[in-house]
């Protein structure tokens, strides 16, 4: 018998009990189902943690004045602020790994235009801070180095903040208020779209180092030239705990603390950061992977257990097909092609559903779907190979019977 | 021509601790064309003996030929082609798939038969028409009548052009009118050279054959040629 004619056989016979057939694939359509949203979702949310980590800025480190812990209790960081604009340029200078190491402060202020204001964050950055944390420009340019250098009325504006305060539209050579004092807009960022966490990179205005540290910053409790943060960019991800490594070494020397002292600095890896937090989403793909297998398991046994009422139910149509010429191999493929046929529908509903959802999860987290197409082949293998395993012993049941005890049977 | 040879062909089944001897010694052989009636009490070994013949169980002792071929050792696969190819089977309970139209019920040994698609459908057409129910081809086993339904199960029998027609009691479950009927048409399938084997207790059906086997105790106990029979057709 060609494989056309024992599928249509089975789907004859399956079509005899709809609702028993619909039933019995719903283990295999769950456990598919699970299987396909693990993966889709999790690849899904793996991208969105590449994304994240790329807008933060590639192979990023943070140094933050202050220790983590200070007689015994924790100081806030960054609330002694021991690191210089000259940390910053040692660094850069004396690990050759080093991409870009900016030194920043940061505050907070309103922002008037006209009349309407707004509030935002204030970077004080040099010209590596675009560099390390990735920012590109929109519209403008960059900060000329004689604006750095003189601490000139410039900034660049983050995308919120030129919708909060302008809408669309060029905001190059425009006048903004910060704390009463004029500045003029030079360029405007790119928006890094989805923040990480709650907080919204884009809202921000950036300012020359030296400018914030005289006008907006007021830190005249510090000298004038500390800083706050200072973030690293690192040539190549592998040599990100080195470079960690080397940066403690450099900073212990400069501000000489010994063996035995605290450091007066922590130093953060955030792609490290943002990949713990990924790992959270781990823990939700292994409670669906658990839900998958046993969903496979029970829903196997649930096809063998059916199979077998079926061979049941119709040994007389086997004793009769016995009878007419079917050999022993024709019974058995006839039951096992069922069974398979069974799964085989299980798992492509399980798909569907399963693709259906994760496109809405998608949607609503602001992932992007992932189709992974070689998974979905995997998953119709594997269904196929649960109809072939739970199917074997009730189709081999079927083959084995005695025609004539069977055409006898009720 | 000698079709069918049984030789010395004991059954024996183990039912806990005795043995039931079904069949204790049976010889006979059967020509092409013959049509044999077979007769006897009830437990007597008839269907036990068209079982054998019908290549559906082996015996325990004996040799069956088939066509000048010993059947006795074949592996049930074998068995399963000669069933196929040479013999067709027609059940006191028809046995009709109840789901599946007349023309796919009598076209079921094709399939097994290797047969293709739409000669298969052309094929069972003919048996159909041979027992005239071509008009019934639709229909499924539950719309058409008794006597309807044991033809659709002997177009089954007869669709692979077997050498050799086996019934067991095929007009138990009808009424006597419409088991007129069907042993006419087994007569005509004779007259057409087929050989024909019913197992039967009515005197009146044996009536059709022109040799009669008669069963007790799983021995032949008389085998009766009726000359009066041969102008019948
Ligand atoms: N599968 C079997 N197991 C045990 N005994 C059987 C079996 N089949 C038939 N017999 C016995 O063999 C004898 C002949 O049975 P059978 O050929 O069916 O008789 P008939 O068809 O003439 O009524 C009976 O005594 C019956 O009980
Ligand atoms: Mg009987």
């Amino acid at each position: 018998m060609s494989l056309f004619e024992l599928v249509r056989v089975a789907f004859d016979a399956l079509r005899v009990n709809m609702l028993r057939s619909f039933l019995t694939m719903l283990g295999i359509v769950i456990g598919v189902g699970a299987v396909i949203a693990m993966v889709t979702v999790g690849a899904g949310a793996h991208a969105e943690v590449d994304r994240q980590i790329q807008s933060l800025g590639s192979n990023l480190l943070s140094i933050r004045s202050g220790s983590r812990w200070f007689g015994g209790a924790r100081t806030a960081a960054g609330s002694t602020q021991s690191l210089t604009v000259e940390d910053a340029r040692a660094l850069k200078a004396e690990i050759p790994e080093i991409l870009a190491a900016a030194p920043t402060n940061r505050g907070s202020a309103q922002v008037v235009v006209g009349n309407l204001n707004w509030s935002t964050t204030i970077y004080g950055i040099d010209a590596d801070y675009l560099v390390a944390r990735n920012w590109v420009l929109s519209q403008g340019r960059e900060f000329e180095p004689s604006e750095y250098r003189n601490g000139a009325k410039v900034a660049l504006l983050g995308s919120t903040v030129v919708n909060e305060l302008f809408g669309a539209g060029n905001v190059v050579g425009q006048q903004i208020r910060v704390k009463n004092v004029p500045f003029t807009v030079v360029g405007a960022l790119k928006g890094k779209g989805q923040s990480v966490g709650p907080w919204d990179q884009d809202d921000t205005i950036m300012v020359p180092f030296k400018t914030a540290q005289g006008r907006l910053l007021g830190k005249s409790k510090h000298r004038s030239d500390s800083v706050r943060d200072i973030y690293v960019s690192v040539r190549d991800p592998r040599a990100m705990d080195f470079v960690q490594e080397e940066i403690a070494e450099v900073l212990r020397q400069r501000h000489r603390i010994g063996p035995n002292q605290q450091d007066t600095f922590s130093i953060r890896n955030m792609t490290e950061m943002v990949e713990a937090r990924a790992e959270a989403n781990q823990i939700f793909n292994m409670l669906l992977a658990a839900v998958a297998s046993v969903s496979l398991v029970v829903g196997g046994i649930g096809i063998m257990n059916i199979m077998l009422v079926s061979v049941t139910e119709r040994t007389r149509e086997i004793g009769l097909r016995m009878a007419v010429g079917a050999k022993e191999r024709d019974i058995m493929l006839q039951f096992l092609v069922e069974a398979v046929t069974l799964c085989l529908l299980g798992g492509l509903i399980g798909i569907v559903v399963a693709l259906t959802v994760t496109v809405g999860v998608a949607e609503i987290a602001g992932w992007p779907v992932l189709v992974e197409w070689p998974i979905i082949f995997i998953a119709v293998a594997f269904s196929a190979a649960i109809g072939i395993f739970f199917g074997f012993y009730p189709a081999r049941k079927a083959a084995a019977k005695d025609p004539i005890e069977a055409l006898r049977s009720e | 021509m000698a079709f069918l040879r049984c030789h010395d062909v004991h059954k024996e089944y183990i039912v806990g601790t005795e043995t039931v001897r079904a069949l204790d010694g049976v010889s006979v052989t059967i020509d092409r064309g013959e049509f044999v009636s077979v007769m006897g009490p009830s437990g007597s070994g008839k269907s036990t003996f068209m079982n054998l013949i019908g290549c559906l169980d082996r015996p325990s002792s004996g040799t069956i030929e088939l066509d000048g071929e010993s059947v006795s050792d074949l592996t049930s696969e074998a068995l399963a082609g000669v069933r196929n190819q040479k013999i067709g089977f027609v059940f006191q309970q028809f046995n009709l798939l109840g789901r599946t139209t007349a023309l796919d019920n009598v076209a079921l040994p094709l399939l097994y038969g290797g047969v293709e698609g739409s000669e298969r459908a052309r094929r069972a057409g003919e048996a159909l028409a041979r027992v005239g129910l071509d008009d019934r081809a639709q229909h499924l086993p539950s719309q058409l009548s008794g006597g309807q339904q044991q033809r659709v199960a002997i177009a089954r029998a007869l669709v692979n052009s077997p050498d050799m027609l086996l019934a067991d009691e095929p007009t138990g479950a009808l009424d006597t009118a419409t088991g007129t009927e069907i042993m006419n048409l087994f007569q005509a399938l004779n007259g057409a050279g087929l050989t024909v084997i019913v197992v039967t207790h009515e005197a009146e059906v044996a009536d059709y054959a022109r040799r009669i086997l008669r069963f007790r105790d799983g021995i032949i106990t008389a085998d009766t040629m009726d000359e009066v029979q041969d102008v019948a057709v």
